[in-house]
């Protein structure tokens, strides 16, 4: 195996992984071609539009009132913030929730092959940030954010 | 400041300094919900079982703690609790064996004043007695419950899941905490003086948070509870420490945020604060464990 | 010996929640351990698997920064009593759990 041969030859594709690759070669629906492995390369980037991209292929996204975001304005601890997300676009395939400022902004994508367009969660958030939630729907990238405050501890202990 | 010395006086204590006056218990609980029924006059009674969810100004954490316990974090812990309960001796015996009414519907009288022994009884000291009687060791009979090191503390949790899945069998409880013997009393003082004296470089008394200054929120993000409702969560997960924990870790590390020395965990100071604070929560609700900040 | 994995479902604005909590670290790989100063490895549940009477509902794909002990929730509509539920999950050292329940 020559991994680093392949990826050169498929630079600038979103087929760096064997995933990719089958979903390049129409084996798969796109919608599921990240569910049949983890996707490090989102999970690690350091950007939200990086995040995005190597998730969906692009960081463009249209923002929509249809996406909602139900979290706290407040957090009262930045370790477990909870979020939930949920849309009335149809034929919603992933739903990913990023946090801006976090070292890695990716905090989970979810696949849906069946289930209603809703997900929650209790993140962490290293600091005030704003989070993202964007939903593919119909094959389009739609979004919606959401500044949270963290106040990181008051007296210690 | 000068309300603080106001109310020390008004709790039989000169200057909150100077030796205890052997105040009434009844009164001074007369005293003390008088206190937070002139301060948070939206507040009821019951509410306080929810600490400082229940304050005003604390609407937004409160949802959040409200989120929480429709599936919590410490139902994990719980579980755990749960089973040492229900796990047997190995000379057939359990837990239930050791307690009145097989455990249930007891722990609303903790602490207790045990009169032949002469001090202050806490749920921990009971269920650790337990596995003694029965020949019984665990990570926590032997563990240094004031360390912090991976060790010690997975035994001082296993210690405060046992503790609270005890505490568990009677939520819903009222705190009802027996004064009857000059003993108690003696030790409900010493408590008291604890309570009311300040320590540490910040020169805080538990009274200056938890009274004067409750509802509040010190320095960004330590909003401080009421006293009243203090003792009905415990033992509680705090956000900050992601699982279950002792009530005297509580006292260690509150100890430490004033900057003061924290006393051992299991000491008989902590045993007395721990005997005033709860009878002052007299008539509340047991919610242990629960969600706090 | 297993990591205790909780699953619960309930009734939420016309569908079935299917909530789970599971007993994780979910350690970031950045935590340093205060006795040792040795960074604490990353462990973090990589992959979360709903099934609903046998089919594959959703998958939630997961990073570093879902909280410790993580409660994941998705919804489906149209699911009956008795609808069989069962998740299972993956992490990043290979451990893995499951639950199961059925909805009420």
């Amino acid at each position: 195996m020559t991994p680093i041969r392949r990826r050169t030859f498929l630079k600038g594709t979103l087929a760096a992984s064997a995933a990719g690759l089958a979903a390049a070669a129409g084996l798969l629906k796109p919608g599921l071609a990240r569910a049949a492995e983890w996707s490090k390369n989102a999970f690690e980037a350091k950007k939200v539009d990086e995040a995005l991209t190597n998730l969906f292929g692009s960081a463009q996204t249209t923002p929509s009132a249809g996406v909602k975001i139900k979290a706290p304005l407040q957090a009262e601890n930045g370790a477990v913030v909870p979020i939930q997300v949920t849309t009335d676009l149809p034929n919603v395939t992933t739903i990913a929730v990023l946090v801006e400022k976090n070292n890695q902004p990716l905090i989970a994508a979810v696949s849906l092959t069946g289930a209603a367009p809703f997900f929650s969660a209790r993140m962490k958030m290293a600091q005030t940030s704003d989070v993202h939630v964007v939903v593919k729907s119909a094959g389009k990238l739609y979004s919606a954010k959401q500044n949270i405050k963290v106040t990181v501890g008051g007296c210690g202990g | 400041m000068k309300r603080i010395l106001m109310l020390a006086a008004a709790f039989g204590l000169a200057g909150a300094m100077a030796p205890a006056v052997l105040a009434d218990p009844t009164s001074d609980l007369r005293q003390f919900r008088g206190f937070f029924q002139k301060k948070f006059p939206t507040v009821k009674f019951d509410e306080y079982a929810s600490g400082l969810y229940a304050l005003p100004g604390n609407e937004g954490y409160r949802e959040q703690w409200k989120a929480y316990n429709e599936f919590s974090p410490y139902e994990l812990g719980m579980a755990n609790g749960k089973k040492q309960w229900d796990t047997p001796f190995q000379n057939g015996k359990t837990f239930a064996g050791c307690f009145q009414n097989g455990g249930k519907n007891i722990a609303q009288h903790y602490p207790y004043w045990d009169e032949a022994g002469q001090k202050v009884r806490t749920a921990e000291m009971d269920l650790t007695d337990c596995l003694k009687k029965n020949g019984e060791t665990r990570s926590f009979t032997t563990a240094d419950l004031d360390k912090d090191d991976d060790v010690n503390r997975k035994a001082r949790v296993e210690l405060a899941e046992l503790t609270a899945y005890f505490y568990s069998l009677s939520k819903g409880k009222r705190i009802s905490i027996d004064m009857s013997k000059p003993g108690a009393v003696k030790a409900y003082e010493d408590g008291k003086k604890y309570w009311w004296q300040r320590r540490g470089q910040l020169n805080f008394a538990c009274a200056n948070c938890h009274m004067d200054l409750a509802g509040k929120n010190m320095g960004g993000n330590q909003p401080l509870s009421a006293a009243l409702g203090h003792t009905t969560a415990w033992p509680a997960q705090r956000l900050e420490w992601g699982r279950l924990e002792t009530i005297h870790w509580r006292y260690k590390t509150c100890n430490s945020q004033v900057r003061a020395k924290p006393l051992k965990h299991g000491s008989e100071t902590y045993n007395n604060l721990q005997l005033y604070e709860t009878y002052l929560s007299s008539g509340l609700p047991l919610t242990a464990p629960d969600m706090r900040n | 010996m297993a990591r205790q994995t909780r699953i619960r479902t309930r009734m939420q604005d016309g569908a079935t929640e299917i909530l789970v909590l599971v007993n994780h670290p979910m350690e970031t790989g950045q935590r340093v351990n205060p006795q040792t100063k040795e960074k604490i490895p990353a462990h973090f549940i990589q992959k979360m698997t709903f099934m609903l009477n046998g089919k594959e509902v959703a998958v939630v794909d997961m990073g570093v920064a879902v909280s410790k002990d993580p409660l994941v929730g998705i919804r489906v509509k149209g699911a009956k009593a008795g609808a069989k539920v069962r998740i299972t999950w993956s992490d990043n050292k290979g451990e893995s759990g499951e639950a199961e329940t059925t909805v009420s």
